[in-house]
């Protein structure tokens, strides 16, 4: 498990990105110079979450409660995974 | 009509570049602008491009870049980019930094500047003093300087052509050295003034592979230090680009003039009527107008393009490189070896290979080479 995924870590948008809702394209985006990345919606939700200040397991827990879900920890790590090698987010 | 023939209703208008001016203190002999651009009328108002931003952020564009010409010699680019961020768009500023004063950045970045793009100014009238590092690169290193200092990412920008491709290596160092992130090595495209400069830019083929080899050794000796990407010169493919990601699909130009078009050349294209922002709002322009409509989808296409597997790949190309060199605007890109006037393409690459332009003097982009190119008819 890397740093980013760890349970205890605050992940938040890289400084690379900007995290930004489109009603246009009602979804969530990641804009960054010359290019948009368009994010499907628990990208999104999961995305928005990382403000830097939540935990990995707040974001988990805030996601099911907001989501009425449970076990979601794997799919979020999974994601958080991809988001850190995209260099979309950073702790 | 049946459901089956009805277009899909195309995607809002991502990407606005706002051509702000064809002014320029650069005489690059591959600029893109029209070669007849001295002759265009005159540029919108401060006004008329704040309308602009509004509408196009209203019909969902989100990436806007101010262009040119050298945006810099407008004096309202602060004006316009402290209301773009406002808007909520993403904000590109594609400049080669001659006019960028510590003054200007620092206003730039209190308007909200994102990001700036910064091109290498090699315009080949000054090849050997951009390749000796001397006053181009004082120059670049003070706005990669300016760009730091004001926490701007290091996008950096140059055009490759035969003149400079064999000198790839220092073109790469010289981007390391300034601190760039990302550079973009885009070989030149053919058309407006590297059009008629084809014989003298368009590399050989012995050229281009070993620029892309040589490349490739910098990525790996550098890695995540410095992101480089290698954009091809589609005449020595065999298959077609998807210009613009699709006609109409995501791209709005706005001309200095307020003219707009799917594409910065596509005015060149016979037949057509395309809208003004002085006279349409932009998602009348978007959605609407015949301009941007004639060219979406397949329905346009003929053969080979109208039966071909790879269609929707490439939309059959690009349609100014089709008009410019098959005759048609309709026709498939020659670049395309399916193309009926695809020998054109391989005629061109045979010349470059036979040195043809060698003897041949550049035409350098100016408002006086422009007004004689336009009065001998284009």
């Amino acid at each position: 498990m890397s740093a980013a995924t760890a349970t205890d870590a605050c992940p938040r948008v890289s400084r690379r990105f900007r995290l930004q809702w489109e009603e246009a394209q009602n979804a969530w985006v990641l804009l960054y110079p010359e290019g948009m990345v368009k994010l499907n919606q628990s990208a999104g939700e999961i995305m928005r979450r990382c403000d830097g200040s939540r935990t990995v397991s707040q974001i988990v827990a805030d996601l099911e409660q907001a989501f009425g879900a449970s076990g979601l920890a794997d799919d979020v790590a999974k994601f958080l995974e991809l988001a850190r090698a995209q260099q979309w987010i950073e702790t | 009509m049946s459901a089956a023939n009805l277009a899909p209703q195309p995607g809002p208008p991502l990407w606005l570049l706002a051509e702000l001016t064809y002014r320029c203190p650069l005489h690059c002999a591959f600029c893109y602008n029209p070669v007849d651009f001295a002759t265009s009328g005159p540029e919108l108002s401060t006004d008329d491009w704040l309308r602009v931003l509004r509408e196009a952020r209203a019909a969902g564009s989100v990436q806007c870049g101010f262009s040119g010409g050298e945006p810099l010699v407008r004096d309202d680019l602060e004006i316009l980019v402290a209301e773009a961020h406002r808007l909520g768009f993403y904000t590109n500023l594609l400049t080669s930094g001659v006019g960028l004063t510590a003054e200007r950045a620092a206003a730039l970045k209190a308007a909200g500047l994102d990001h700036i793009q910064l091109s290498f100014q090699d315009s080949t009238r000054e090849l050997n003093d951009f390749l000796s590092h001397t006053r181009t690169f004082d120059l670049k290193q003070r706005v990669a300087a300016l760009i730091k200092d004001n926490g701007w990412p290091m996008v950096m920008n140059c055009v490759i052509h035969r003149l400079n491709i064999d000198y790839i290596d220092r073109i790469i160092e010289m981007a390391v050295e300034l601190g760039a992130e990302y550079l973009e090595l885009a070989n030149s495209q053919y058309y407006s003034w590297a059009l008629l400069n084809r014989d003298q830019l368009l590399p050989t083929r012995d050229q281009l592979e070993r620029a892309e080899r040589i490349t490739n050794e910098y990525r790996e000796k550098y890695g995540d230090r410095i992101r480089i990407f290698f954009v091809v010169p589609d005449y020595h493919e065999k298959r077609p680009k998807k210009c613009m990601n699709g006609w109409g699909n995501v791209f709005l130009t706005v001309t200095p003039d307020g003219t707009a078009l799917p594409c910065h050349t596509a005015k060149m294209l016979p037949g057509l009527a395309f809208p003004n922002v002085r006279e349409m709002g932009v998602r009348d322009i978007w959605y609407e107008s015949e301009g941007f409509n004639r060219y979406r989808g397949d329905s346009w296409m003929k053969d080979p393009c109208r039966t071909c597997p790879d269609k929707e790949k490439d939309l059959g190309g690009c349609r100014c490189q089709a008009y410019m060199l098959a005759g048609d605007p309709a026709a498939a890109d020659p670049v395309c070896d399916k193309s009926p006037a695809h020998g054109l393409v391989v005629e061109a690459v045979a010349r470059a290979e036979a040195g043809a332009g060698r003897s041949a003097p550049l035409v350098f982009r100016d408002p006086a080479a422009s007004r004689r190119i336009a009065a001998e008819g284009g």
